[in-house]
């Protein structure tokens, strides 16, 4: 196939142009699955934000919203503080999980059907596709010399790409602020700058990825078709040119003269045309494929033309390859679906998932957190006693103001006040207000005979004065000065 | 063994480096174009960067771009910023009666919380981090206090300064040197502290501080008071509590008893704006032994005492 002579060959340079692809429009049961899969995650990027959700007079009432300036993470029931971020973290795992759960079964159906990379770039297809005309219109039309004609279909589909990224970019803002006003300040100048730069970046990239870039982000950029060779095994199911049945390839005239010398593939290159990263699959499992099965279609249909079984090219696990080569019968795709690796990955996934609500369900959403001042670390008072000063932090994350009470385990002659009150008013409690979903800090004195120990163990403690169940404790001492002068 | 022969890869198509380590061969896989294209882009981007910013290291400093941005320019800009958005408060602050000033918690924290920055920059030096003093210098946690705990005092302390000689309205009063000018002998002196270490409970009653109990009230009830609780008035410090500004023990005392003691504090009307000083003064004020403007001295007086700033 390669001649040695091409080791000198000056066309072998340093770096390789981009080959241009312009994947053939196709029909069938991957394009309608496809077309479903692109609706329902176009339409919960689109409209995940517009949601409502009632959470009181305190809250915002969108159903996901990242609050950055306030510091809050809104998701329909559940909101969650950045010293909750273990949440957020938990879910990256359950979708790494899940994404090695889906690719241990199904190979790379992330980077076909639902990576937006690809969602988009087939977006942007369908977009050329119905100003440029199908493949072979755009081939032309790339060739044909600047004219009016070529600049104006240019123009109108640029102008459509950088709309559809001018959305992109628009919806992506609406998870950071409230969507309606956000909305209405975006288009009267009143929204923040950082707000129009991330529509334009948005913009832009989407524009740049989605019109330009496509299968290059998935070959060149995307470390994830790397990882995900890892992920796969000989019983992960991938798309498969059954070379065993099409091999050698001849055209239907040439197998009708020759019968039995030729395999089923007629050499078409229709699996060739319809792919988006421009990739011919019979070469075998390589990286440019990113499984959308779109070849699939392709050559069922002509299978059908032509009167020979469907299937040349589907969906098959290398061991399966393997079986119907020798002529045995395929495992059965529940065995494959459903083996130790498959069920050890759905198993952890789900158990981080029950884990998190399970935490979620039974998290205080009262809590204290009692630093004591190190400087000084105790206060000599007149009348003998020592003070040690302490900043509480008391946590509310309610969505209603609470009334809480501060008390202290045992500590002899001890008694408390907070910056408040005064040292007339101390006892062994105060009681202090929380306004709703927000954090209170108070500086908390405490006054004890100068007579002890040099260092006493104790505990702040908080409840609710509502619910008692809501509570809180955090361990703290109490400093005094050495006996003696 | 290494061998030197490009030849390309029959399954890629991809021609080989062409070096070879125990059969083991590299790729020679193109980089794609439009990553060249983004090397140059970043290459331009560079040029324009050192045509407009500080890049350059020269001998003095790097070269100035046309924009003339520096890193100092920009603080500057940010501090401007920063105190422009303060005026407000820091007039609110002025303008408001020292008396009606716990009344506000909102102006009250935010004098705090600014009187907190600018002591670490003026007091931390004397007074320590934490304000917590030393040997000489007053621990101004606690609740006991030389010239008085109250906002209005606080800030006429701080603006007038103490002892400072060249300044008419400055806190002043003076210890005299009993021992070295010759007022009292050595050993009425140590009767005279153990009189003062029993006030505070640190010694019990015997024959010397019988005797001392006489000099006391010859020589020091006059400031001190007769019972050893001090004047505020001339910051004369209380004798019977727990806290001493130099110290209880027998040698701090005789020292003090024999040589005196002068603690000066600088004034801060001459270098501070009134705003600042407030600040400085609730925050003080708030660190735990803050005390209640009496009630019984009249507005008129009191601002006759603090309102007349050094600078005006």
């Amino acid at each position: 196939m390669n001649n040695p002579k091409e080791v000198l060959d000056p066309d072998l340079k340093l770096y390789a142009a981009r080959k241009d692809v312009f994947p053939k429009a196709v029909n069938g049961t991957f394009r309608r699955l496809k077309w479903a899969i692109m609706a329902i995650t176009l339409a919960i990027y689109y409209i995940t934000p517009w949601i409502r959700w009632d959470r009181g007079p305190y809250a915002p009432d969108q159903a996901v919203l990242i609050d950055l300036a306030n510091r809050r993470f809104y998701m329909f029931g559940i909101e969650i503080w950045p010293h909750e971020f273990y949440y957020v973290a938990g879910m990256l795992v359950m979708a790494g999980i899940g994404l090695f759960l889906v690719t241990s079964a199904v190979g790379r159906a992330w980077c076909g059907y639902s990576c937006p990379q690809t969602v988009w770039t087939d977006l942007f297809q369908h977009v050329e596709r119905a100003i440029d005309g199908d493949r072979n219109a755009q081939f032309r039309l790339k060739d044909a010399p600047w004219g009016p004609k070529k600049i104006g279909k240019r123009m109108l589909k640029w102008s459509i790409w950088l709309f559809i990224g001018f959305w992109t970019g628009g919806a992506w803002i609406m998870y950071f602020a409230d969507a309606p006003t956000l909305v209405v300040d975006f288009w009267t100048g009143q929204a923040p700058f950082v707000a129009y730069a991330t529509v334009g970046v948005l913009t832009m990239t989407t524009f740049i990825l989605g019109g330009f870039m496509r299968e290059q982000v998935c070959i060149y950029m995307c470390p994830w078709p790397r990882i995900q060779s890892a992920m796969m095994d000989e019983k992960s199911l991938t798309v498969t040119y059954k070379d065993w049945r099409g091999e050698p390839r001849g055209s239907v005239k040439k197998a009708e003269a020759n019968p039995g010398s030729f395999g089923d593939c007629i050499d078409c290159n229709q699996c060739v045309a319809v792919c988006p990263t421009g990739i011919d699959i019979r070469e075998g499992p390589q990286i440019g494929c990113i499984t959308c099965a779109l070849c699939i279609d392709a050559c069922d249909n002509v299978m059908d033309q032509v009167g020979r079984p469907r299937g040349l090219i589907d969906y098959a696990t290398l061991e399966d390859a393997e079986l119907e080569k020798a002529g045995k019968p395929h495992n059965p795709v529940l065995k494959t679906l459903f083996r130790p690796r498959t069920i050890a990955y759905f198993s952890i996934w789900v158990a981080i998932g029950m884990a998190m609500l399970f935490a979620v369900g039974n998290r205080t959403r009262i809590d204290i957190s009692a630093n004591k001042d190190r400087n000084p670390v105790f206060v000599q008072l007149a009348d003998g006693h020592v003070r040690n000063s302490y900043t509480i932090n008391l946590r509310n994350m309610e969505n209603r103001p609470r009334e809480m009470t501060i008390g202290m385990t045992e500590l002899k002659g001890g008694v408390m006040w907070s910056n408040d009150g005064s040292r007339e008013t101390a006892g062994q409690t105060l009681v202090t207000k929380v306004p709703a979903d927000s954090v209170a800090r108070l500086r908390l004195y405490v006054a004890a005979p100068g007579e002890g120990p040099v260092r006493e163990d104790f505990a702040i403690t908080v409840a609710a004065v509502d619910d008692a169940e809501a509570n809180d404790i955090d361990e703290v001492f109490f400093e005094r000065p050495e006996t003696g002068e | 063994m290494m061998t030197n022969k490009k030849r390309i890869d029959e399954p890629t198509g991809t021609e080989t480096v062409g070096h070879e380590w125990d059969g083991i061969e590299e790729l020679d896989t193109p980089m794609p174009r439009w990553w060249l294209w983004t090397l140059y882009a970043t290459i331009v981007w560079a040029i324009g960067y050192v045509i407009l910013y500080p890049a350059w290291p020269m001998v003095h400093s790097a070269t100035e771009g046309v924009l003339g941005w520096t890193s100092r320019g920009q603080l500057e800009q940010q501090m401007a910023a920063r105190q422009m958005e303060l005026e407000p408060i820091r007039q609110a602050l002025v303008s408001t009666d020292m008396r009606t000033l716990e009344g506000n918690p909102e102006l009250m924290q935010q004098a705090i919380e600014g009187g907190r920055s600018a002591f670490k920059v003026h007091c931390v030096q004397c007074h320590g981090f934490g304000a917590a003093g030393s040997k000489g210098y007053p621990n101004l946690n606690d609740d006991d206090w030389l010239w008085g705990g109250d906002l209005e005092t606080i800030e006429y302390t701080l603006t007038h300064g103490i002892r400072n000689p060249d300044h008419d309205q400055t806190r002043f009063s003076q210890m005299p040197s009993f021992g070295r000018d010759g007022i009292l002998q050595s050993n009425e002196i140590q009767d005279l502290v153990s009189y003062v270490r029993l006030l505070s409970g640190r010694e019990k009653n015997s024959a010397a501080s019988t005797r001392g109990a006489a000099l006391f009230e010859a020589n020091c009830a006059v400031c001190h008071g007769a019972d050893g609780t001090g004047d505020r008035t001339q910051g004369a410090p209380n004798l019977t509590d727990a806290i001493s500004l130099y110290g209880l023990d027998r040698t701090s005392l005789t020292d003090t008893i024999t040589n005196a003691r002068f603690g000066v504090m600088p004034r801060w009307g001459q270098r501070l704006d009134p705003a600042t000083i407030r600040m400085l003064a609730a925050y003080v004020h708030s660190l735990g032994g803050g005390e209640k403007i009496p009630v019984a001295e009249t507005a008129a007086e009191a601002k006759a005492e603090s309102g007349d700033n050094e600078q005006s």
